[in-house]
């Protein structure tokens, strides 16, 4: 234990505790989206309510639920401390700063990208797993679905989050190997393609569904019915 | 190099034999009490052959013709290995280009009217102690902390007696040609002093002498460099485009792995 309390202090610590959480989060994306794309079935819902009963009922899903929130919880709170202890190792800022020629854009935004994230998890757990979880609702989650992406703003938010997620991605997946020691010569062709099906192939893939829902499929009129119950 | 600082040299060096004008931001320090303030220098007459150093010493004769206190700046060698000389020229560390130290940029780096901001290294662990010099025995405790072999493994002739493969030992001179300048740190957004620590644990992991301690090293060197109060690695990787040994951050991938081996096992 005490062992474990010293490497978490330890700078290198934090950031594999933040890398591992961040690939698990990564792991969980993947999950989330092939079943997302049951979406598409074009059977009013039919089979994705099948699989959310599944993932509700499973208790393996449950625990690995609860291990999913403690990751995000670990991960946002070690890019916080992380944050401010870097803030603090420059107390006098320089006047002319030219990181921009140093560094890839996507690795200077990291927790400003994390931020509208981690905002976007709390409008998202808030309109879905809140009313389907925990408050309860007589909608389908399908039904949900389609009401949510009816309204243009929400679309919208959603498609730059996902735009900021692929920003994450791009410099946090590889980043997340080096962290961990795992970056060599050899297979970064490999790393950065498996990279590449993280930030742009998922988050592009997630867009899909806004992107379907407001513009090819209008909801259907018990939907809407539903919807303004 | 980036395209900008290849074509700002060749272009200046075809272009210009021609004397340049330039206004000078300098920071100016009494000592690590004082709170500091910019100071702004008119120079004329900067040859682009001119290496920045020189520029400065020109400067600095001008001052003291004037009876003002010239500009203290760190400098040795002057040809790029003892590592003293480091500078924040205009937001770069070590100035414009790839692979230089301060002490190899030369004036043909810029053009005639240019207004050149001139900063220490700034880290908390880089405490200024006068103007543009900076204490860096952050690092000497860095080293202090591991980055040695303890025992006598003797000279030349016996390491040229273990055999090596040819690129493990290139690699290991690679991390080797750290010179302790502190770019890595002064260009980092973080203050972060990885890249030195990782030349100095790849530079001694990888050759058998510096193998037995090597657990060891990790772990008290890494103390260290987080004890001496240097942010952490956000795998930006400022620190290998402005180090001007070039060294690679695939050393701070090895310095990882080190350290959770170490600590794991
Ligand atoms: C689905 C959500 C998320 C995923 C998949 C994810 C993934 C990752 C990964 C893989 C890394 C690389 C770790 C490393 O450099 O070792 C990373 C870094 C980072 N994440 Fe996230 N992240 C997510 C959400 C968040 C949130 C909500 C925040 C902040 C509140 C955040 C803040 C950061 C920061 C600041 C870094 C950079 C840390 C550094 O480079 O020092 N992330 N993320
Ligand atoms: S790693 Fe490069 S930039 Fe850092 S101290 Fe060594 S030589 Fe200087
Ligand atoms: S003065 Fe020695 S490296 Fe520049």
């Amino acid at each position: 234990m005490n062992s474990l309390v010293s490497f978490y202090r330890s700078s290198i610590g934090k950031k594999v505790v933040m890398s591992l959480t961040g690939l698990f989060l990564c792991l969980f994306l993947v999950e989330h989206l092939v079943g997302n794309l049951l979406l598409f079935a074009n059977d009013g819902g039919h089979l994705y309510e099948e699989y959310s009963q599944w993932l509700v009922s499973n208790p393996v899903i449950r625990v690995i639920e609860v291990v999913l929130f403690a990751s995000l919880f670990g991960h946002a709170l070690s890019a916080l401390v992380v944050w401010i202890k870097n803030r603090r190792a420059r107390p006098v800022k320089y006047a002319k700063y030219r990181l921009d020629e140093n560094a890839e854009l996507a690795s200077r935004i990291t927790m400003l990208g994390g931020s509208v994230i981690f905002l976007f998890l709390v409008v998202h757990l808030w309109s879905f797993f809140v009313p389907l979880r925990v408050t309860g609702t007589t909608m389908t989650a399908y039904q949900l679905v389609v009401q949510k992406f009816s309204d243009p703003w929400f679309c919208a938010f959603y498609l730059f989050a996902l735009v900021v997620l692929g920003y994450h991605l791009k410099h946090g997946f590889q980043s997340a190997f080096q962290t961990l020691g795992l970056m060599h010569k050899k297979y970064q062709w490999l790393l950065g393609l498996t990279a590449f099906v993280f930030w742009f192939v998922l988050p592009a893939g997630f867009a899909s569904l806004p992107v379907y829902f407001y513009f090819f499929s209008p909801p259907t009129p018990s939907a809407v019915v539903l919807g303004v119950q | 190099m980036q395209k900008s600082d290849f074509y700002r040299g060749t272009i200046h060096s075809l272009a210009s034999s021609t004397i340049m004008n330039l206004t000078l931001k300098i920071w100016r320090q009494r000592n690590r009490d004082d709170a500091g303030k910019f100071a702004t220098y008119q120079i004329s007459n900067v040859s682009p052959d001119m290496s920045f150093l020189e520029m400065l010493d020109v400067l600095n004769v001008d001052l003291i013709k004037k009876g003002d206190e010239p500009v203290a700046f760190d400098h040795d060698c002057r040809e790029g290995i003892c590592g003293s000389c480091g500078l924040m020229v205009d937001g770069r560390a070590h100035g414009p280009g790839r692979g230089v130290a301060t002490c190899q940029v030369h004036m043909r780096s810029f053009r005639d009217g240019d207004v050149v901001v001139i900063e220490p290294w700034r880290a908390g662990p880089f405490p200024v102690i006068k103007d543009l010099i900076v204490d860096r025995t952050s690092f000497d405790r860095i080293m202090q902390a591991g980055g040695y072999v303890s025992v006598k493994t003797g000279g030349a002739p016996d390491g040229n007696a273990i055999p090596i493969s040819k690129h493990v030992s290139d690699e290991a001179f690679d991390a080797a040609a750290c010179i302790g300048c502190g770019a890595c740190v002064a260009a980092c957004p973080n203050s972060s002093a990885m890249l030195f620590v990782a030349a100095k644990i790849s530079h001694l992991a990888l050759l058998p002498q510096g193998g037995p301690e090597r657990k060891a090293r990790a772990l008290r060197m890494v103390e260290q460099m987080d004890k001496e109060g240097f942010g952490n690695c956000s795998n930006n990787y400022a620190c290998e485009a402005e180090c001007p040994k070039e060294i690679s951050v695939a050393h701070i991938a090895r310095l990882n792995r080190e350290f959770l081996k170490a600590k794991l096992t």
